[in-house]
């Protein structure tokens, strides 16, 4: 079906990203504005592949440092100590709330990690034209697109611990250095997600011009 | 346009298909790739309205009432949402008490404060065209408007803390709960293409298929 199926942009036609309105453009190369509610029109996402391999680099980058790094130090009567991620779920596992730990490991480290190979894989099949598994990889994106957000969890733990154990001098939890490269992370792989054009699984090696 | 229904290319796959008029409650999914292209409210308008108009209220007792208090060894200790961001920004992150304050304040504000008047604007048709800006701006708000994220947060903060002190849920922590019902709601209810129909064109550039 792929490779006959109709399309808009076979058809000479741009749909609008904003409100799907239908239009042909009067010049290919540069489609202009919608005319109903004057967003920008576009045949393909602008350099999408480009722009979300950036940003899944970049993202890549920051999460050595958002694992390694601690998130929480915490000084009780004078000594400190220094949980990272993983600490925090070794944390909560060993206090007894197991379903808790789970919940955080899936949300701040499979999740991150998840989304950076899933990426990559459907950035490397759209760029060698591949045309299997289109379904699949569809699926793989509507999954990254939702569950990218979940991964803020560990930020919003790390700000409302901070913000609510503050007993000087008995007890008090400072911010690490690793809370901010792991809201890195997760800001740059939502804006991948964003940037990457679904359409492009779907479009074949022949028209993968719409990309430059 | 004697056809009902129209044609639409899918946003996901680019497959160009005729959906046609729906009936109140059923949906159209694309033939290809299996997305949502349409989906008809018995009112489109009216009940996201509404709810957005609770929302608005629910939204300021979630950010000005305490979200949970706790009591250790005799002291008392209490935060807000903004106080949360706050505390973040003196201990010197100021970038990731910007990025919570952005998640947890500024996005879904933003995106009540537009759909608000969006949703008014488009109840006395023809809509000016700026209503289309403003509601491009509430759909790029959502992804970014993380409440339900932010109360498991919570959750798993309190639970941690539980070990060390008393805890308790404030009214704040109710209303955000409240909101994130409210804001799932708005997003059943509500159907863009019913504001597009009604949104005066700004008409410049490409030809349009009909």
């Amino acid at each position: 079906m792929t490779a006959t199926a109709l399309t808009a942009a076979r058809a000479g036609l741009v749909s609008c990203e904003t409100c799907a309105l239908l239009s042909r453009p009067v010049e290919a190369a540069e489609p202009g504005h919608c005319r109903r509610c004057g967003g920008k029109l576009e045949w393909r996402r602008h350099h999408s592949i480009q722009y979300t391999w950036a940003l899944v680099v970049a993202a890549a980058i920051c999460y050595i440092p958002a694992n390694v790094l601690p998130v929480l130090n915490t000084t009780t009567l004078g000594s400190t100590d220094s949980d990272t991620i993983m600490g925090g779920v070794a944390l909560l596992y060993n206090t007894g709330s197991w379903p808790l730990a789970l919940v955080v490991l899936i949300a701040s480290v499979m999740v991150p990690l998840g989304k950076l190979i899933a990426l990559s894989y459907l950035l490397v099949s759209v760029q060698r034209g591949s045309i299997r598994n289109n379904h699949d990889r569809t699926r793989l994106y509507r999954l990254v697109e939702f569950i990218g957000r979940w991964s803020m969890l560990d930020v919003f733990v790390d700000t409302f611990t901070v913000a609510l154990i503050q007993l000087q001098p008995l007890m008090s939890v400072e911010p690490g250095a690793g809370v901010l490269f792991f809201a890195a992370v997760v800001v740059l792989t939502m804006i991948a997600a964003e940037s990457f054009d679904p359409r492009l699984i779907w479009d074949s090696g022949a028209i993968r011009r719409f990309d430059d | 346009m004697n056809d009902p229904g129209e044609i639409v290319a899918c946003p996901e796959c680019d497959l160009l298909q005729h959906v046609p008029e729906l009936s109140p409650g059923t949906k159209a999914r694309c033939l290809r790739c299996g997305n949502t292209l349409a989906s008809q409210a018995s009112e489109p308008i009216d009940v996201p309205l509404a709810l957005t108009l609770g929302a608005a209220v629910v939204f300021i007792l979630a950010n000005t009432q305490p979200l949970m208090g706790l009591s250790a060894v005799g002291r008392q200790a209490s935060t807000t949402i903004p106080g949360g961001a706050y505390e973040m920004w003196q201990q010197g992150e100021m970038l990731t008490a910007a990025v919570v304050a952005f998640c947890a304040v500024v996005a879904p504000g933003a995106y009540i404060l537009f759909m608000l008047t969006t949703l008014l604007a488009v109840r006395w048709p023809p809509a000016p065209h700026w209503v289309g800006e403003l509601l491009r701006w509430a759909e790029s708000m959502q992804p970014w408007s993380m409440l339900e994220v932010m109360i498991l947060g919570i959750l798993v903060a309190l639970i941690k803390i539980a070990e060390l002190a008393t805890v308790e849920p404030g009214i704040g922590m109710y209303a955000v709960g409240g909101l994130v019902v409210l804001f799932t709601a708005i997003m059943i209810t509500f159907d863009p293409r019913e504001v597009w129909k009604r949104v005066e064109w700004t008409d410049d550039g490409a030809e349009v298929v009909r």
